[in-house]
């Protein structure tokens, strides 16, 4: 098993495992999303708090969720020990900046990845916190077997409040400029880089970066402008 | 024709590679015609007119071919020119009376020996490490004797333009040579005489590039901008790809 340890220690395999935990998170905040627009649905959160219940006590979602805290963890801290290696070894910065047509995105990945990990902790606090804890009020549906948490009240509540929109509404342009880099990058790491394909990619890549995150700050607005 | 220029050049000045550098500020009176290096020349004339130190940077071909001459200039490793080397940079893309910052390449893989001169023998040791063919591949083989698709030796081509200057390493914030090492990895790799070791040959030279402590790579494209010969990315992705290859397909020695 040398060489699978040799291969993790190399920089281009720590690269690969950067590439697919991303790319898993990619596709699991597509998922998410589908789940959050739930929100916007006008029949007193039912819709919302039925997908809430399925995702937290249906076993192989379940399974997937730790699969998806361990990908997050993993991806942050190879993640951030990558930057400060790469700090080191570029050394002494230069006296005048370079003016070529890099992104800003790809050049504080690192600072935009902390960002979103506090950010990640703080919405947990929030919602998952709250999910398991069960400090929810629990409410009754016709056709639905017993009772089950009203986490769409925990949410109206949090979004009631400017700060909380103002904050997930800032987490998501950060995650927004992540992902103008990462989605790309992501392939390129793969070694996909053709000329057939990759501007298919990277115009995929700049409408997911924009539309997602997108996507999740309506939540919060429309919530704070609604209710 | 007002072909003479005024410059006031700064220069980082470094006295060995033990002792800490700075910047010094020098007038020169240049040609607008003269190479960037002719420029440092005129400057040196005067310095040890003056009986002081010449300004230590290296150079070989002066015409773009040879990899030896760097600096940073501006900003920009190579100046502000695309596809373009320090030697083959003329004075006119400068103005008169303008200030021009001259630093040497920063990484911490190649470090400062004295003033603009870095040691780049971290490049020569992933060469020894794999960039070559092991058996002789003989004289320059008759055209077609050995069957190579237009694209690929096109492709292999464009790769070994590569004159192996450290621009690239240069260029990136995190001081990553992948774009150096692809390109000799995907030089070879593509023509049927070094497609044989070619698994062999990316685990060596990627392992000796990570062990000279050059940074890793985040897709910046820094390096592509900045290259003298215009390698492009995809070189990495081939490189990429190739390690893939030879880390999950190949055989256990
Ligand atoms: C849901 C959230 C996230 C998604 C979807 C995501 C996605 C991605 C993707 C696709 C890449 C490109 C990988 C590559 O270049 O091969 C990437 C790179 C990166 N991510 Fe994330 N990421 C997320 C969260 C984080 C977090 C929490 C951190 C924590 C520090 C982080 C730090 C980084 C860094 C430093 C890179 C650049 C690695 C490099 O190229 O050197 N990311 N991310
Ligand atoms: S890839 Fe370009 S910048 Fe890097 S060493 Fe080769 S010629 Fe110089
Ligand atoms: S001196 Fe040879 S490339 Fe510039």
């Amino acid at each position: 098993m040398k060489w699978l340890t040799t291969f993790f220690g190399s920089s281009i395999g720590k690269k690969l495992l950067m590439s697919l935990t991303g790319l898993f998170l990619i596709l699991f905040l597509l998922i998410h999303l589908i789940g959050n627009l739930q929100l916007l649905k006008n029949d007193g959160g039912m819709s919302f708090n039925i997908y809430a219940k399925l995702m937290t006590t249906n076993p192989l979602i379940k399974f997937i969720s730790y699969g998806n805290y361990f990908f997050i963890l993993l991806h942050a801290f190879i993640g951030i020990s990558l930057a400060l290696y790469n700090r080191t070894a570029k050394g002494q910065k230069y006296a005048v900046a370079a003016n070529n047509n890099t992104t800003w995105a790809s050049k504080n990945m690192a600072l935009l990845g902390t960002l979103i990990l506090a950010f990640i902790f703080i919405h947990m606090g929030d919602f998952w916190l709250k999910m398991k804890l069960d400090q929810l009020p629990m409410v009754t549906y016709p056709g639905i077997e017993g009772e089950i948490k009203d986490l769409y009240f925990s949410v109206n509540e949090t979004f009631k409040q400017p700060l909380f929109v103002g904050l997930y509404v800032i987490g998501m342009i950060i995650l927004a400029f992540h992902l103008q880099h990462g989605f790309q990058s992501a392939f390129q790491t793969l070694g996909i880089n053709h000329k057939k394909y990759t501007p298919i990619i990277k115009t995929i890549g700049l409408a997911y970066a924009i539309l997602v995150p997108l996507g999740f700050a309506i939540i919060p607005i429309w919530h704070f402008l609604m209710k | 024709m007002s072909e003479d220029i005024k410059l006031n050049i700064k220069v980082w000045r470094q006295k060995n590679n033990k002792s800490a550098g700075g910047f010094e500020t020098y007038p020169v009176n240049a040609n607008e015609h003269m190479s960037f290096l002719e420029m440092l020349d005129v400057l040196n004339e005067d310095l040890v007119n003056q009986k002081k130190e010449p300004v230590a940077f290296e150079h070989d071909c002066r015409e773009g071919i040879c990899g030896t001459c760097s600096l940073v200039i501006n900003g920009q490793p190579h100046g502000p020119n695309a596809g373009t080397t320090t030697c083959q940079l003329h004075m006119r893309h400068f103005k008169n009376g303008e200030t021009i910052v001259v630093e040497p390449y920063r990484a911490k893989a190649f470090p400062v020996l004295k003033d603009l001169v870095v040691d780049r023998s971290a490049f020569d040791r992933i060469i020894q490490a794999g960039g070559y063919i092991s058996v002789n591949a003989g004289q320059a083989p008759d055209g077609n004797a050995i069957p190579i698709g237009k694209n690929k030796a096109g492709k292999s081509f464009e790769s070994a333009a590569c004159i192996g200057c450290g621009a690239c390493v240069a260029a990136c914030p995190n001081g990553s040579a992948m774009l150096f090492t692809s390109a000799k990895v995907t030089h070879l790799g593509l023509l049927p005489q070094g497609e044989v070791e070619a698994e062999r040959r990316t685990e060596a030279m990627v392992a000796q590039m990570d062990k000279e402590g050059f940074g890793m790579c985040s897709n910046i494209g820094a390096c592509e901008a900045e290259c003298p010969k215009e390698i492009k990315l995809d070189n990495i992705a081939f490189m990429n790809r190739s390690y893939f290859k030879a880390v999950f397909g190949g055989e256990l020695e």
